[in-house]
């Protein structure tokens, strides 16, 4: 048996969202509201994951609504809108990235070699956490800490996957990458920051904390 | 079938998304069961999953969706809201600037603001539902941790606040204050 569920969407949502998609198109465009209303915080998170920078992100993702807006009649049912979406936000993110770095060299993080195994520190068991943990702000902090450490083809398909909820095909297709090279960067992506966060989530945290992270940062 | 740790390193990640076939799966729970590392690997990595999957890690900054439907109604052709939007931004545009204007006049004596010492919140949207507590000499936003009388709470916009001598807070609304 599978751990996780790989979608949030279920099909009454989807029939729903069918039918607004229908809707718009037909020229009730306020329906586009009622569309896009649940992926808000995706599409901003899609575009701070890529772009690790609150004004851009948010000037980004406002752009990537109003081009689904402006595109729908180009959307295919064969995928979700959600997908769709994020594959856009996911493209102006990039063309946004590209054109303010032009010149300048990618961190070192951000080349973090994709292949070879990788070998989980050897910490002792971290024990469950419970989700009440997230109520503390600090601990939110520091998880948003430990994703800035991650280099940028791991934070991108870490957040899709892992707290957008796509599946691997789903994120493959937003991000334009094979489900091989998914896989490979989730497995990357997962252990990195359980190394990053075993030592101070098994306790190290109440006193002082063992992770030299960038302030100001946030969860994705 | 027997694995290592190092293929339990390897696959750890599909492990946990149900993607290792039934042979492979019965084989890596065998190693975890007697392997103490690999059993703290799967543990944390499956840590990583409940705590970064939680919604209350998709944070939005304060007022995105607002900005963003304002964005959408300037953009939409033919909208409805487009044209209320523009009738409601033009009146309210108004109404600040004559309040501004009204304020800086001499004559007139606004509401006495309830701190010696903070900022009025000018540039908070005027529209957006903030918290005030009766004792209290600020307005928050919903959810702020910087709220200290939680038992006489009120939810007003940010204009009405302001005219009952509320200042914006400083730590929730930090990026709507206007810097002289």
């Amino acid at each position: 048996m599978p751990e996780r569920v790989t979608s949030l969407e279920r099909p009454a949502e989807q029939f729903n969202e069918e039918m607004l998609i229908r809707r718009v198109l037909a020229g009730e465009h306020d329906l586009f509201y009622e569309l896009i209303r649940p992926y808000e915080r995706r599409v901003y998170a899609a575009a701070f994951a890529i772009l690790r920078n609150d004004a851009d992100a948010e000037d980004v993702a406002q752009e990537a609504v109003l081009k689904a807006f402006k595109h729908i009649r180009q959307f295919r049912a064969e995928s979700r809108f959600s997908t769709w979406l994020i594959q856009i936000t996911v493209n102006e993110a990039r063309m946004r990235r590209r054109k303010e770095h032009a010149n300048i060299m990618e961190p070192i993080a951000d080349r973090q070699d994709e292949e070879g195994n990788y070998t989980p520190r050897d910490f002792a068991d971290w024990r469950e956490i419970p989700s009440e943990t997230l109520e503390r702000s600090e601990v939110r902090q520091k998880l948003a800490e430990a994703l800035a450490e991650l280099g940028q083809i791991y934070r991108e398909v870490f957040v899709l996957r892992d707290m957008q909820h796509l599946s691997i095909e789903e994120t493959a297709k937003a991000l334009g990458i094979s489900t091989a090279s998914v896989k490979t960067r989730l497995l990357r992506a997962r252990l990195m920051l359980r190394d990053l966060l075993a030592p101070g989530l098994g306790g190290a945290w109440s006193m002082t904390s063992r992770l030299s992270f960038v302030k100001g940062t946030k969860p994705w | 079938m027997v694995v290592s740790c190092e293929e339990v390193w390897r696959e750890v990640s599909n492990y946990l998304d149900g993607e290792v076939e039934p042979g492979l799966r019965v084989a890596m729970q065998e190693h975890i069961r007697g392997c103490q590392r690999c059993a703290a690997v799967l543990d944390g990595t499956r840590n990583v999953l409940q705590l970064y999957g939680d919604e209350r890690m998709l944070e939005v900054p304060l007022g995105f969706s607002h900005r963003l439907h304002q964005r959408l109604d300037e953009n939409m052709p033919g909208s409805r809201r487009s044209f209320l939007g523009w009738i409601v931004a033009t009146a309210a545009a108004c109404l600040v600037a004559g309040t501004i204007e009204v304020a800086r006049s001499s004559a007139f004596r606004g509401p006495e603001s309830r701190s010696e010492h903070a900022q009025p919140g000018v540039g908070v949207p005027p529209n957006m539902m903030v918290v005030v507590s009766e004792d209290g000499k600020l307005f928050h936003a919903a959810g702020c941790e910087f709220i200290h009388e939680k038992t006489k709470l009120r939810t007003i916009t940010a204009a009405e606040a302001s005219r009952q001598g509320y200042s914006p807070c400083v730590r929730c609304l930090k990026k709507y204050l206007v810097t002289a």
